[in-house]
């Protein structure tokens, strides 16, 4: 399982870095949603893998590491409010340099 | 009488000229003369409070005074008055008074004087703080202070090239020795264990001892020798005589460039007696010394004539200390106080001129005899002071200079070379004080002056006449006037005994005496010599310091410019590129050099066919959308495949919160990501060239297995500690739940969790910013050239998700209230809730959701944050740390009991904050769509 999640973060990430080094601000929006799933499994990973143990207090239950949980949360949630703040500010580059690649002004083709 | 003791007083002295500083720019709109008798005020009033500890410091007492500052650093505010310090003091509030008069008439009456006032007086602060620091640090802020404030006196006339071009060049020289000073300090700092002067002081033995010794030596010597223009940091101080000449007479005769010498006199007992200081310190001061006395003869500007004469002596004062014996080091202190009385003098006896004939430059200035006599024998007789003529105070120190040569222990053999280099030395400096005197009163006549030169007013002169008064009653009657004062400040220099030694005109006829007739004759004998001189100076190869130093600084500045321009291009690929190779580079390396133990470990949880199917389906989608990523709609479906993967492995690995929460997150992100794309233009991008594309694929490439590398060995690793346990075991009786995770967000780590909501309001403002008046041009067709459908909303969809509406919200309710114990709680009802209002607006249109959205999402916002931050400062009246919570028990009818805890009124305020967000953002895309509809049927 381990090494199934480390492939996993390894592509997500890879795709992730190549699609925001693309010229166009939608790629760099898809880049970015997959890099953060890289991201958030990650640190979700630093609190090793377990099955079948979530961190809800019951008589004799065992528990797998909730920190790691607690920021993973927080951090999908800013990842949607980053997401968001991109795409808006996409919109606004579009309005305000009539294109969308991301060293506005437009190079000649 | 008990107010007046040292802790009170010493830090006094200079708070108040820092406090008082800006005070004659406040005050110069009552005329010139208001300005310059605040600067005088102040400085007298420095003056007076240093009075009363002046006894105790000649008595050789050393007062400390202690305010705590930043004690981790071993940062104090501790100031200390000994004989140096006290003798530095008198130096810079005496000659400061002199210059303020002085300079009131020097500058033009069109100047209102409130800024050159208050600059020196802030010059001055710094300069009572670097001689009255205890603490090494201190004494470094206010080094560092000196040059800023020196550089804007220099540059004080800044419409003039020259100003600039001096100002910059004295600041780049000091101020990089001032790096290597707080170099050499911190190091000294290590090796002593305090910045305290106190215990470095007395601590020598340890520093010479420490391996690090020479190379704090050469740091400090490096901050010293740029300050006092040493060679060949010296060129600076020529070109700053750009500078109005009161600035020169105070900055560059009495004060700054004696700093570097105060710094050495000061650590003189920790670092001196080595044979590093010796070749150093000494061999640095003789070259200045010789070096700038032949410069200064071939000047012909009468201030350059003196910069270089200042640069010749400041050499004789360090070439003084770096004899290393305990009379040198008196000899050292004496001749910097008559260094400091002729030096202020001269120059402005130079400013007389310079004001009155419109020139300085000694061709032209000739026979000012006749016009000016008083002031021309003031200025001859500060000139004999310099040269060492007898009955001055330059005779006397340079004799004692002379007979330390003579009397030098370490140079048996060749005792003879070091008499003979002292005596050329004087030599030189005997023919350039003839120049200045002969040239500018004697010799003819004046030669084309654009000005009519006049004696000048009386109370010009006086500053003039009182230090050339000093000079005769120093060199007259020492025993009287300067002993005292200079066994104060040597005994505090050497922190130890003073040796014996008698200030007298007479020693009898000794070798010293032959030494100065010799000098005397020799020099004049020079000066006569000095056609055939000039004639071999002007065929010898010019030595231009001043302008390599420029040349290095442009070559510098242009190649600043040319790295930034490369960088920073403008394009935001380059500095995505630029920062993932960084990051590639610096995780490499950690990575590499901390591999070491361990190794990697046969995996710990069996994979079933579900997670490798899991696996397959989120490869799929990954390299699907990146492939694809043209096909905009196809790439935004696989990358929600891609999230569902993610969220059943959350599912499957005991995160049943970060399930639902990526669950909701994830519909909202699809939703935002269609919204988007139904603007941006339709896919025609060009292809990136093949060199960028393997530039991206072996970034990527790198970037992707370096993070799995990692992940790998993170997960395998033997040793794993964590703060787990805790977590699990305080949960319940610490925080009333029983969902570990939710009882983190909202209460162990509560304050983080403010934090980051505040940055989801931001977001929130950020796109009442971003999409404000924002009109985008609707396209007409999509990107594979359809027209877009025209039937407003499938009514199937429509009529189902009215009645969806209530139950979403009643299942976020519940969501939300038994998060402290299940799955759930603020972030994720809050999605919830998010998700349900934004599936209206797809179904029905943004014309339904509009009035059914909230209205005023930063009210709402507002009022989020309000709840989470007020709950937490409800704490506060019972003593308890922000965000402390309390928990209990209720009974609620259906829902039974529940656990209350004061956590879920900070969980409310995550709520809102979350809805108000995501709905915010989400409608106001959606509502670019109105707008832009209007804007079309405008036009």
């Amino acid at each position: 399982m381990e090494a199934l999640l480390a492939i996993a973060v390894g592509v997500l990430s890879a795709c992730g870095v190549f699609l925001i080094l693309r010229a166009r601000t939608f790629p760099i929006l898809l880049g970015l949603t997959l890099l953060s799933y890289a991201v958030n499994l990650f640190l979700f990973a630093s609190g090793r893998l377990q099955v079948g143990a979530p961190p809800l207090i019951r008589p004799g239950g065992t528990y797998t590491d909730p920190l790691p949980q607690a920021l993973v949360l927080t951090a999908i949630v800013i990842g949607f409010g980053m997401t968001a703040y991109l795409a808006m500010l996409a919109l606004r580059a579009l309005s305000e340099s009539g294109g969308d690649h991301v060293d506005a002004p437009e190079e000649p083709r | 009488m008990n107010w007046l003791n040292s802790s009170v007083l010493l830090p006094v002295i200079p708070a108040t000229a820092l406090a008082a500083f800006t005070l004659p720019l406040l005050l110069q709109r009552y005329g010139r003369e208001a300005a310059a008798l605040t600067a005088a005020a102040v400085m007298a009033s420095c003056l007076a409070l240093l009075l009363p500890l002046a006894p105790a410091a000649f008595a050789g007492q050393t007062e400390i005074a202690r305010l705590t500052w930043l004690p981790t650093y071993g940062l104090e505010i501790s100031l200390r008055l000994d004989g140096l310090g006290l003798l530095f003091c008198l130096l810079i509030l005496g000659i400061g008074l002199l210059v303020v008069l002085y300079a009131a008439w020097y500058l033009p009456p069109s100047d209102r004087l409130g800024r050159f006032y208050s600059l020196l007086l802030l010059f001055m602060a710094a300069m009572l703080g670097i001689v009255l620091s205890e603490n090494l640090l201190l004494l470094l802020i206010f080094w560092e202070l000196t040059s800023l404030s020196s550089f804007l006196l220099v540059a004080y006339r800044s419409e003039k090239y020259e100003s600039r071009v001096g100002a910059r060049m004295a600041l780049a020289v000091t101020g990089g020795g001032g790096l290597a000073l707080l170099a050499g300090i911190l190091l000294l700092g290590q090796i002593a264990g305090s910045h305290e002067l106190t215990v470095i002081l007395a601590a020598g033995e340890k520093i010479r001892a420490h391996p690090h010794y020479a190379l704090a030596l050469v740091l400090i010597l490096l901050g010293a020798f740029t300050k006092s223009a040493q060679f060949p940091f010296h060129f600076w101080l020529p070109s700053a005589m750009a500078a109005p000449t009161p600035v020169s007479a105070y900055l560059h005769s009495a004060t700054m460039v004696k700093a570097g010498v105060f710094l050495l006199a000061r650590l003189y007992p920790a670092l001196g007696s080595s044979d590093l200081w010796f070749w150093l310190v000494g061999g640095s001061g003789a070259l200045t010394l010789v070096y700038a006395a032949m410069t200064a003869l071939f000047r012909n500007d009468i201030k350059g004539l003196l910069a270089y004469s200042t640069i010749s002596q400041l050499g004789l004062i360090t070439l003084l200390f770096g004899l290393d014996t305990s009379l040198s080091v008196v000899a050292g202190v004496f001749h910097l106080i008559n260094h400091a009385i002729f030096k202020a003098s001269l120059f402005m006896a130079a400013g007389v001129i310079d004001h009155e004939c419109g020139t300085r430059d000694m061709r032209r200035v000739n026979g000012m005899f006749r016009v000016m006599p008083i002031t021309a024998t003031l200025a001859i007789i500060a000139a004999g002071s310099m040269a060492g003529v007898p009955l001055l105070n330059g005779f006397l120190s340079k004799e004692m200079f002379f007979a330390e040569t003579v009397a030098y222990p370490q140079f048996a053999p060749l005792g003879w070379a070091l008499p003979l280099f002292a005596t050329i030395a004087g030599m030189l400096a005997v023919a350039y004080s003839s120049r200045f005197v002969h040239d500018v009163f004697f010799n003819g006549q004046p030669v084309d002056l654009p000005r009519q030169p006049h004696e000048p007013p009386r109370w010009v002169r006086a500053p003039i006449m009182l230090l050339v008064l000093l000079c005769l009653l120093v060199g007259i009657f020492p025993a009287w006037t300067v002993q005292p004062l200079l066994a104060a400040a040597a005994g505090a220099a050497l922190q130890a005994p003073l040796p014996d030694f008698q200030l007298a005109l007479w020693h009898g006829f000794n070798r010293p005496l032959l030494m100065s007739l010799v000098a005397l004759v020799g020099g004049i004998l020079i000066y006569a010599l000095r056609r055939p001189l000039f004639a071999w100076q002007e065929q010898l190869p010019p030595m231009h310091p001043r302008t390599a130093f420029e040349r290095f600084y442009r070559w510098l500045a242009t190649g600043a410019r040319r790295t930034v321009a490369k960088l920073d291009n403008g394009s935001l690929q380059r500095y995505s590129a630029l920062l993932f190779t960084f990051v590639v580079l610096l995780g490499g390396w950690s990575f590499f050099s901390a591999l070491g133990g361990g190794g990697i470990r046969p995996a710990g949880q069996p994979a079933n066919e579900a997670a490798l199917a899991t696996l397959f389906v989120l490869l799929l989608g990954t390299v699907g959308a990146t492939v694809l990523y043209r096909e905009r709609l196809l790439a935004v479906i696989l990358v929600s495949v891609v999230g569902l993967s993610v969220t059943l492995t959350f599912v499957r690995l005991s995160a049943p919160d970060l399930a639902l929460t990526q669950l909701a997150v994830e519909m909202g992100t699809i939703v935002l990501m269609l919204l988007v794309l139904y603007y941006l233009p339709p896919r025609d991008a060009p292809n990136s060239s093949a060199r960028r594309l393997i530039r991206d694929i072996v970034l990527a490439l790198l970037s992707g297995g370096g993070l799995a590398l990692v992940t790998l060995q993170m997960l395998t690793a033997p040793d794993h500690s964590t703060l787990a346990d805790f977590y699990l075991r305080e949960a319940l009786p610490g925080g009333g739940g029983a969902n570990v995770v939710n009882v983190i967000l909202v209460d162990f780590r509560g304050f983080d969790t403010l934090g980051e909501i505040t940055v989801l309001a931001m977001v929130a403002l950020a796109s009442h910013a971003l999409l404000d008046r924002l009109v985008l041009r609707i396209p007409a067709r999509d990107g594979d050239g359809r027209r877009w459908a025209g039937e407003a909303h499938p009514l199937f969809l429509s009529m189902l998700m009215r009645p969806l509406l209530p139950l979403a919200l009643t299942v976020s309710v519940y969501v939300f209230l038994r998060g402290h114990q299940l799955p759930g709680g603020g972030f994720v009802a809050g999605l919830i809730t998010s998700v349900a209002l934004v599936l209206q607006y797809l179904a029905n249109g943004i014309a339904f959701a509009q009035p059914r959205l909230p209205q005023r999402p930063v009210r709402l916002l507002a009022l989020g944050l309000l709840l989470a931050s007020g709950i937490g400062l409800a704490s506060w009246p019972f003593g308890r740390p922000f965000l402390t919570s309390a928990h209990g028990h209720v009974r609620l009818p259906l829902l039974g009991e529940i656990e209350v805890a004061s956590a879920m009124i900070f969980d409310l305020g995550v709520y809102l904050v979350v809805v108000t967000v995501v709905v915010s953002v989400l409608s106001g895309l959606g509502q670019l769509s109105l707008r832009a509809r209007r804007g079309a049927e405008q036009a």
